[in-house]
């Protein structure tokens, strides 16, 4: 009888109907500040001091970069102006940024080669547009020949000749990343397959190559691969002296791609290969049908990542005496006829810019990419 | 009445009789005797429920039929083939032998009807439409053809586990291993599978299912095994093995699940 009174069965037959949430926890600008900028009187007076900081950051910026920068004029404007950047100095330099000592007359051909790759690029990473395939048979089998043949020149062609040692400025930089992106992600995931072989002879290269390429600096590899390449082959074999961190940088950089393309291969449950294997698909087509599209899909992150370490990896290659985009600007603001107090802060500025937007293209295009392949398989 | 149980060595009558023969087959984990001089027989056409407490092996020994697991010392003969005599001839084992898994394990990252046409294609060298209508047929019959173009996430376990059934029937086998099918569903869900099972089972499927679902060995099983630390401790026909079983060990383990 007691037991009755102190738990009363509960039959409930009428449907609550679903109500609105009360105010302070509607969702809404006003909640969602009060919520995660207001919350406690400390963090109130945060979020005061980090605003006011980036205020002030942000005005020192602006006004070094705009407000009181030189934007007309030439020498004398920026040496008279100790406050502002000196924007014609990049306006004067920006061929040499962009080309290099490549010939005036023949940087057309710089020009051409950037905008095909550019038209390729825009057509491979637009998910949406049509004939990719195409696109991909183009970008990796048709433009480096083309690249080559504009770039370096062919005399049947009709195309002088133009030594490497004359290129520079951004077009190595971006060769460099391409070449480097291009080949560091198969090379990578054939050293990751290889890495997690049941074949004791391919494991064991493989995992010698990644340790010892991972275990040295990079600027140890330049060397190598500069100074003494060339002493292992003969000298007709002897790459190009642009030829030789190209590869230094492609081996580098898979070294690094095989580790991340390892860790996604381990995230895929054993049960995809069961799976595989009993429908009898053969190793081959189980890893490119069906681990290599999950498991790359998982890394995009860190692939990303490492693309953009290559990318900025690249100035190192000054170091062996290419002159990259960062060495271009090097070069350009130690000229004399430009001294001025603002000229090496303005050319550094202007390098941060370029390298940024470049890195945070990439950034934001494997977000996207990251977005449309989850939404792909995800309820 | 009860058949010849654990089948002792003998030659098979027809190759194509035979669906499924294990000799004297052996298997270590380590140094874990995981299953010990398996027997068995399993004549074309013929549905075959495996049962036994966990970690009796009876897993391990369907897994072993394509070869998902190496076995260490006996032959295994399917389709009049041996397994794990000639590495290369494993694919086409495999090919025609349909596993279905307790976790289903779809391809996460393709549409139910690409899951299904994707061995169809790269395997049997299928032309894509031929494939697809392949594909659709078999979607439509395991009753999830609207479902065609979901991801598996999107589906119930139940519909998955239906999609995965499809998607080895895909491939015309001629042996449907299960692999406790039924055992990672919500109950409610677990109807919808054995109906499906039931009607493949009605068109002669040759059919080894390791299952605790009591119901559907009795309903369809033309011969019911149980296992028991790795050896087959007695195989009969369902009605006996349910009703007057032999051995002390098979009465505990219907005891255990039969309340």
């Amino acid at each position: 009888m007691t037991d009755q009174s102190l738990h009363p069965p509960i039959v409930n037959l009428a449907l609550m109907p679903a109500m609105a949430p009360p105010a302070d926890v509607r969702p809404g600008p006003v909640t969602w500040i009060k919520r995660n900028l207001f919350s406690t009187p400390f963090s109130a007076a945060l979020t005061i001091c980090f605003v006011l900081l980036a205020v002030w950051l942000l005005h020192q910026f602006l006004s070094f970069a705009i407000l009181k920068a030189v934007w007309s004029g030439g020498r004398e404007a920026c040496s008279a102006n100790p406050e502002g950047a000196c924007w014609p100095f990049i306006a004067e330099k920006f061929d040499y940024l962009r080309y290099g000592a490549y010939p005036i007359s023949e940087r057309w051909r710089v020009d051409l080669t950037q905008a095909i790759g550019t038209i390729l690029i825009v057509w491979l990473l637009w998910t949406k547009a049509p004939r990719r395939k195409l696109a991909a048979m183009l970008f990796f089998v048709f433009y480096p020949i083309a690249a080559f043949v504009l770039l370096r020149g062919v005399a049947l062609l009709h195309l002088p000749v133009i030594d490497t040692t004359l290129w520079g400025g951004l077009l190595i930089t971006l060769l460099m990343s391409i070449v480097g992106i291009v080949f560091s992600l198969p090379l990578g995931v054939i050293l990751a397959l290889g890495r997690r072989s049941d074949l004791p002879m391919v494991k064991a290269v493989c995992v010698t190559f990644i340790e010892v390429v991972r275990g040295v600096p990079f600027i140890t590899v330049l060397f190598m691969a500069n100074f003494m390449m060339p002493l292992f082959v003969p000298d007709y074999l002897t790459p190009d002296r642009l030829l030789r961190p190209l590869i230094a940088i492609a081996l580098f950089s898979s070294a690094y791609m095989a580790e991340v393309v390892r860790a996604g291969l381990q995230a895929i449950p054993k049960g995809q290969y069961e799976a595989a294997k009993a429908l009898g698909i053969s190793y081959f087509d189980m890893m490119r049908l069906i681990v290599l599209p999950q498991a790359l899909t998982i890394v995009i992150p860190s692939i990303v990542s490492t693309f953009i370490g290559l990318f900025k990896d690249t100035t190192l290659v000054a170091i062996v005496g290419i002159a990259d985009f960062l060495k271009a600007i090097e070069t350009a603001r130690v000229d004399p006829s430009w001294a001025g107090p603002t000229i090496s802060s303005t050319g550094y500025l202007f390098a941060g810019l370029v390298y940024w937007g470049f890195c945070f293209g990439m950034s934001r295009y494997s977000q996207s990419m990251e977005r449309q392949l989850v939404r792909g398989h995800k309820s | 009445m009860p058949q010849a149980v654990c089948t002792p060595r003998r030659e098979a009558p027809g190759e194509s009789a035979v669906a499924v023969e294990l000799r004297d087959v052996n298997k270590w984990f380590g140094s874990f005797h995981a299953l010990k001089n398996i027997n068995l027989s399993v004549p074309r056409g013929q549905r075959v429920v495996i049962c036994g407490p966990s970690g009796s092996g009876k897993s391990t020994m369907i897994r072993c039929i394509n070869h998902l697991e190496d076995h260490q010392s006996g032959e295994i003969i399917v389709n009049g083939k041996p397994v794990a005599q000639d590495l290369r001839k494993i694919d086409e084992v495999r090919s025609n032998v349909g596993m279905v898994f307790q976790h289903f394990n779809l391809f996460p990252h393709l549409t139910v009807l690409e899951n299904c046409m994707l061995a169809p294609v790269w395997v049997r060298k299928m032309p894509r439409m031929a494939a697809e209508e392949l594909a659709r047929h078999y979607l439509d019959r395991v009753r999830i053809a609207e479902k065609a173009a979901s991801y598996p996430g999107q589906l119930s376990g139940g519909q998955q586990q239906r999609a995965a059934i499809a998607r080895a029937l895909c491939m015309n086998p001629k042996i449907m291993l299960f692999d406790e099918p039924t055992s990672a569903l919500d109950p409610e869900m677990v109807k919808e599978v054995l109906d499906t099972m039931v009607s493949l089972a009605g068109e002669g499927m040759t059919m080894l299912c390791v299952t605790h679902e009591m119901g559907f060995a009795r309903e369809v099983a033309d011969r019911v095994v149980f296992m028991d630390r790795g050896e087959i401790v007695e195989a009969n026909t369902p009605h006996e093995f349910f009703a007057n079983s032999r051995s002390e060990r098979a009465r505990q383990f219907l005891a255990q699940i039969l309340t």
